[in-house]
């Protein structure tokens, strides 16, 4: 066997138990220097707890893993990166309040003084493009930026095998191009890339391998520059996955359903975004899709369509139907027909430790006032008409539970997000609101959803569909809009669109460059 | 050797009605060592704690009205507590309820009817009332934190009581000891029977309990209070207010702490003192606990307390042990009650560490 | 001139036990947890420290036992609240009424006694010279400890790794996690750092300030140690700004009373606990200040998944 053929890590039979549920189950996978390898797979599959043993973070049940050819037990991160494991995190684990330096610090060896790092880190950050302030405080950077922080923090080991998880989710396609050119460099370095994403075309463009793991198991190993993007989504699944279609709307007959004028709501906290001067209509049948990075705005213009604020926006005019809502909560907004489904399901969507009926109760206790409760002002609850409810939605969207009425919390995410989805879709709305609609959610349950909401639409109602997730914008949406520090952009029919247009937008770009762009 | 907790996905209902008696059973056996290293016996220990009381009618009708503040202080904690709101302040919610409804008979002297008593009540409910709102405000305003401010209040409260018992409202006629005169009987809580200790207030506390009980698991009202407190952000999606939640909850406790702090004047001393702060506002926060912020449970758990109250009593008199044991059991159940709530989200496994690396 | 001087120094004595209890509370709240039985076991420190003085006839030896009995009261806490995952408020409520009792307890036939006061420090010549002389060399040695404790604290939290990875443990405690560092043995340690505070804070009353062993010494000083913490905005610099502040009310108070004024003392002794209340609403206010520097884990618990 030659040196290039050399394995630089491999794993045999490794198993990972949670309880009763098989995280990982019998992982046979190897990795080689100078290779960038996709680890593909639905959320759910086992991806995360893999790496995360490779990493030292999970210590496995059972199986060995191998690095350079000799058995080894990973104890804790730093172990791994003193052996030469590099690892990008999706969810960053990194600290606002503290500075890029020290947060860059903080996986280095106690010894080396925080000054030398941000010398290092400035270094690093010239060799591969990638501007970076030491000193800047991490809560005031961008998500593109934190990404940096996380690449300049795992080269700063010299790592031999760098692991990437998700890393161009919170991307704009711009910022995904430059991410590449980086990975390309570092693979012509000799360094080994683990590269984890449920983007087919990315993996096509740039891997040459990919393990596909399905329900804890490693399902097929492929090279992805020779499959189809469908063939491997189907791997992936296990299925083949429906195409999902807007039917086409005329905008000129459809009535407008909301219209929004001159939208702009102050930042209630340190860290909120200014909404400003927001222009928009939404017709009868359509599906507006709101595309923009983490942290541009979406929480805050959710809030102040759903009158969540607790101070009202500073001006302009919300109108479903010809009502004002400017002025109603979110009960109120409610009952006039408006419905809305936020980004966070736990404690924002549905409350984790409450039943299923309560969560049924927790958004239409208002507009279902009638029939939910009863004893005048008491408010005493009627159990049995919000039982039949959620029974209904349980039964509508196919949320698949342990339990009659389990608790929200322990359903997954996909279920959860079905319900609540199904809860505000058993109302018939005029308008839904929803942002983030697919986040973590399994293919399955993916599909879904969008079907739903594009079969809301095509009942005449109008659905605002805020994303920071392209692919599902470009496949659903009829109009696109992008949010970008708090402004939002003309909607424009979204078969005029190109991803590039929308990516320049999402930077902040105006959109007359975006259509010289396009 | 290490404990492990696993998430249970729902939570156990074995443990969240064993739990209590499993921190019963704990506070037992570390009062098994406590009397040991006092060097007495502990099964006459336990005996005069937590049997003997329960045995001749003077003392349970001391339990009784011991329970009494207990429970209206309890229920009022627990619908805060489970609003999410820390009112830790209880005890001089408590006071300046007691003060409030003293005021009326301190400032009408001769005045004797029947309407004099509700007027007291209401005025001690709305005394406590008042001065539980002052932290939610502080909070809701300016973002204080309520733990704080609620316990600060305190100490000014303890000090108010007592220039008011010692400066303005002095008895005259009292020989120079701190003190209202006493209340005329239209200003007494009536006696449950002749002769008795006991008063109304007890079935106030029953009477309230049960409405306490009912609003929390029937209505809107309840449900509102047990979504805010698990989740403001769901809270706000479901249109309820939290700022409105917590002068609501603080509003309540006090409510019902200044009722204690009324019925305790009114039907146990007669008058208003310097001995009113008796620290039932701190033990209150057990009785919350350990009735599982439910208002039947609180019921049952003031008589427990009570009950460490009277016991520990009786063994200063048959044992010679100091009554600041009685303390000692309190904090200890609340520490055990803690330990053992945590049995009802969470699987406990102890593992040991040699059996881990394998 | 004089009067001056030894007023000042009364402020100091005041001022080190809030001092020294809010340090240790601080590092616990930066690591993310919320401990407030800052009263217990500063009343645990008290009592053990007269007794451990009274048995030794040694006021070191008895510092000695408040800061141990601190210590070992906190790691009550530190098992509830971190290997249970208790609710963090209410077991430091259990914490200070168990502490309460318990020291009650323990004093019961200390109660009355003489207390062994630990002296202040004499250096022949420095402590003589005029004004500063008793001001800067003549004070007592827990006053040196709690100034050196909160600059000592200033270079761990923000001039060693220990302190970073402890202020990333309060910041994030899953992406501390994620990097390896030990979310539960740093906050252990802190926890027991701020139990060791709080003992020798109560060492302070009962062997310096007072020096006696009254039932309920500390009269809320654990809660004003608290509440300075957040006056401090989580900022070592400014806890001595802020306990000195507190200092300063609470002699003010007393020669207010002594001299009468014709204001009740009732009002005079809530003055403290008035201030407090104030100087919350007006911290509070800022909100920017204290949404930017408040611990993002604060009262957090932690379960690592295994």
């Amino acid at each position: 066997m030659s040196a290039d053929d050399a394995k630089l890590l491999e794993t045999k039979g490794l198993t990972k138990v949670f309880g009763t549920l098989r995280a990982n189950d019998q992982v046979d996978f190897d990795i080689r220097p100078g290779e960038i390898h996709a680890l593909l797979g639905e959320n759910g599959a086992g991806k995360s707890t893999l790496v995360k043993m490779l990493f030292g973070s999970l210590q496995p049940t059972g199986g060995i893993i191998e690095w350079r050819g000799e058995p080894v037990t990973v104890p804790s991160p730093s172990v791994a990166r003193s052996m030469g494991i590099g690892m990008v995190f999706q969810h960053f684990s990194l600290f606002e309040a503290l500075t890029v330096a020290e947060n860059i610090a903080l996986s280095m060896e106690p010894d080396v003084k925080t000054s030398q790092v941000a010398e290092r880190a400035r270094e690093l950050s010239k060799q591969y493009g990638l501007p970076l302030d030491p000193d800047a405080l991490v809560g005031d950077l961008s998500v593109g930026e934190r990404q940096r922080i996380e690449i300049i923090r795992c080269l700063m080991q010299d790592p031999s095998l760098v692991i990437l998880d998700e890393p161009t989710s919170v991307l704009t396609p711009q910022e995904a191009d430059t991410l590449f050119e980086t990975l390309f460099r570092l693979r012509d370095e000799g360094r080994a890339i683990l590269y984890i994403s449920h983007r087919l075309e990315e993996v096509q463009r740039l891997c040459s391998r990919a393990t596909i793991m399905r329900h804890g198991k490693v399902v097929d190993i492929c090279d992805p520059r020779e499959e189809t993007a469908a063939t491997l989504a189907a791997r992936m699944v296990g299925a083949e996955l429906q195409d999902i279609r807007p039917a086409p709307v005329s905008l000129e007959a459809a009535p407008v359903i909301l219209s929004v004028r001159g939208l702009s709501l102050a930042p209630d906290n340190p860290f909120a975004v200014a909404l400003k001067n927001i222009n928009f209509d939404v017709h009868s049948g359509e599906v507006l899709g709101i595309a923009g990075i983490a942290g541009e705005g979406q929480g805050e213009f959710f809030s102040a369509l759903s009158g969540e604020v607790e101070q009202l926006p500073t001006g302009g005019t919300i109108e479903l139907r010809g009502n004002d809502l400017s002025a109603l909560n979110i009960s109120e907004r409610r009952k006039k027909g408006a419905a809305f489904v936020p980004e966070e399901r736990h404690g924002h969507g549905a409350v984790t430790g409450m039943r299923l009926t309560d969560n049924m109760l927790l958004a239409r206790h208002k507009s279902d006032q009638d029939s939910f409760q009863s004893g005048g002002g008491l408010g005493v609850i009627v159990r049995s008409a919000i039982r039949s409810a959620t029974d209904r939605v349980n039964a509508a969207m196919d949320v698949r539970k342990g339990a009659p009425d389990p608790n929200a919390g322990s359903l997954s995410g996909g279920n959860l997000q079905k319900f609540i989805m199904g809860r505000e879709l058993d109302r018939q709305p005029a308008l839904l609101v929803v942002n983030q609609p697919t986040w973590g959610v399994d293919a399955g349950a993916a599909g879904h959803i969008r079907q739903s909401l594009v079969d809301l639409a095509a009942s005449g109602s109008a659905v605002i569909m805020i994303s920071q997730d392209l692919d599902e914008i470009f496949s659903i949406a009829t109009r696109i809009a992008v949010i970008a520090k708090g402004t939002l952009s003309e909607p424009t029919d979204a078969a005029k669109m190109s991803r590039e247009a929308v990516g320049l937008l999402m930077t902040g770009q105006t959109s007359d460059r975006a259509e010289v762009a396009a | 050797m290490r404990i492990e907790l696993i998430k249970r996905a729902d939570a156990s209902p074995l443990f969240s009605i064993a739990s209590p008696f499993i921190a019963l059973l704990l506070t037992m056996i570390a009062g098994v060592i406590m009397f040991l290293l006092l060097g007495k016996d502990p099964a006459t220990g336990l005996y005069t704690y937590f049997v003997q009381p329960l045995l001749d009618t003077w003392s349970l009708e001391q339990i009784l009205v011991k329970a009494t503040p207990l429970a209206l202080i309890g229920i009022g904690l627990a619908v805060c507590f489970r609003s999410g709101n820390w009112n830790i302040g209880a005890e001089g919610q408590y006071l300046i309820g007691g003060a409030f409804g003293a005021a009326l008979p301190v400032f009408l002297p001769g005045v004797d009817t029947w309407v004099l008593l509700p007027a007291m009540v209401l005025m001690g409910m709305l005394g406590g009332a008042l001065y539980g709102a002052i932290p939610a405000l502080l909070k809701t305003r300016f973002g204080a934190n309520e733990i704080l401010t609620s316990l600060m209040l305190v100490y000014v409260a303890q000090q108010l009581v007592d220039w008011l018992v010692r400066v303005p409202w002095r008895d005259p006629k009292g020989m120079g000891f701190p003190g209202t005169p006493s209340f005329p009987s239209g200003a007494q809580m009536p006696k449950l029977w002749q002769y008795a200790d006991a008063h109304y207030g007890l079935v106030l506390a029953v009477v309230l309990a049960i409405i306490v009980w009912f609003v929390l698991s029937r209505t809107m009202k309840g449900f509102e209070i047990a979504v805010l407190g698990s989740s403001a952000r769901a809270g706000r999606f479901a249109g309820f207010s939290a700022r409105r939640m917590t002068i609501f909850a603080f509003c309540v406790s006090g409510a019902l702490a200044g009722l204690a702090g009324i019925a305790e004047v009114s039907g146990t001393v007669g008058k208003l003192d310097d001995k009113l702060s008796l620290g039932y506002g701190f033990s209150a926060i057990i009785v919350a606990f350990l009735g599982r912020l439910n208002p039947l449970g609180c019921l049952a758990a003031a008589f427990v307390l009570a009950l460490t109250y009277i016991g520990g009593e009786n063994a200063q008199i048959a044992m010679g042990i100091s009554d600041r044991a009685t303390r000692v059991f309190q904090g200890l159940l609340l520490f055990f009650v803690l330990a053992s709530d945590t049995l009802i989200q969470y699987q406990v496994r102890i593992v040991s560490t040699a059996a881990r690396s394998a | 001139m004089d009067v001056w001087v030894s007023i000042i120094l009364s402020v100091c004595a005041a001022s080190t036990p809030l001092l020294l209890a809010a340090t240790g509370e601080l590092v616990v709240e930066r690591s993310g947890v919320l401990n407030l039985g800052v009263e217990g076991m500063m009343i645990m420190g008290a009592v053990c420290a007269f007794a451990g003085a009274q048995l030794t006839g040694d006021p070191f030896v008895g510092a000695l036992f408040g800061i141990v009995a601190g210590a070992a009261f906190s790691l009550l806490f530190a098992f509830l609240t971190l290997i249970l995952v208790a609710n963090q408020v209410a077991t430091g409520l259990a914490l200070t009424i168990l502490g309460l009792g318990l020291s009650g307890m323990i004093g019961e036939g200390f109660v009355g006694q003489p207390g062994i006061k630990m002296e202040r420090i004499d250096i022949p010549f420095l402590s003589d010279l005029p004004i500063i002389g008793q001001l800067v060399f003549g004070q007592d040695p827990i006053f040196y400890a709690s100034i050196a404790l909160v600059i000592a604290v200033w270079f761990f939290l923000f001039r060693s790794r220990k302190g970073l990875q402890l202020r990333a443990v309060g910041d994030s405690h899953s992406s501390a996690h994620a990097l390896g560092i030990g979310v539960l043995k740093t906050r252990a340690l802190a926890i027991v750092f701020g139990g060791a505070c709080a003992g020798l804070a109560g060492a302070h009353l009962s062997l310096v300030y007072v020096p006696q062993w009254v039932e309920g010494m500390t009269a809320g000083r654990g809660w004003i140690a608290l509440a300075l913490v957040v006056f401090a905005s989580w900022r070592p610099g400014r806890l001595i700004i802020g306990a000195y502040l507190f200092g300063a009310v609470n002699i003010a108070q007393f020669h207010m009373q002594a001299q009468g004024f014709g204001i009740p003392a009732q009002f005079l002794t809530s003055l403290p606990y008035i201030t407090t209340i104030v100087v919350l609403v007006l911290i509070a206010r800022n909100r920017r200040l204290t949404m930017i520097n408040t611990p993002a884990a604060l009262g957090q618990p932690f379960v690592p998944d295994r």
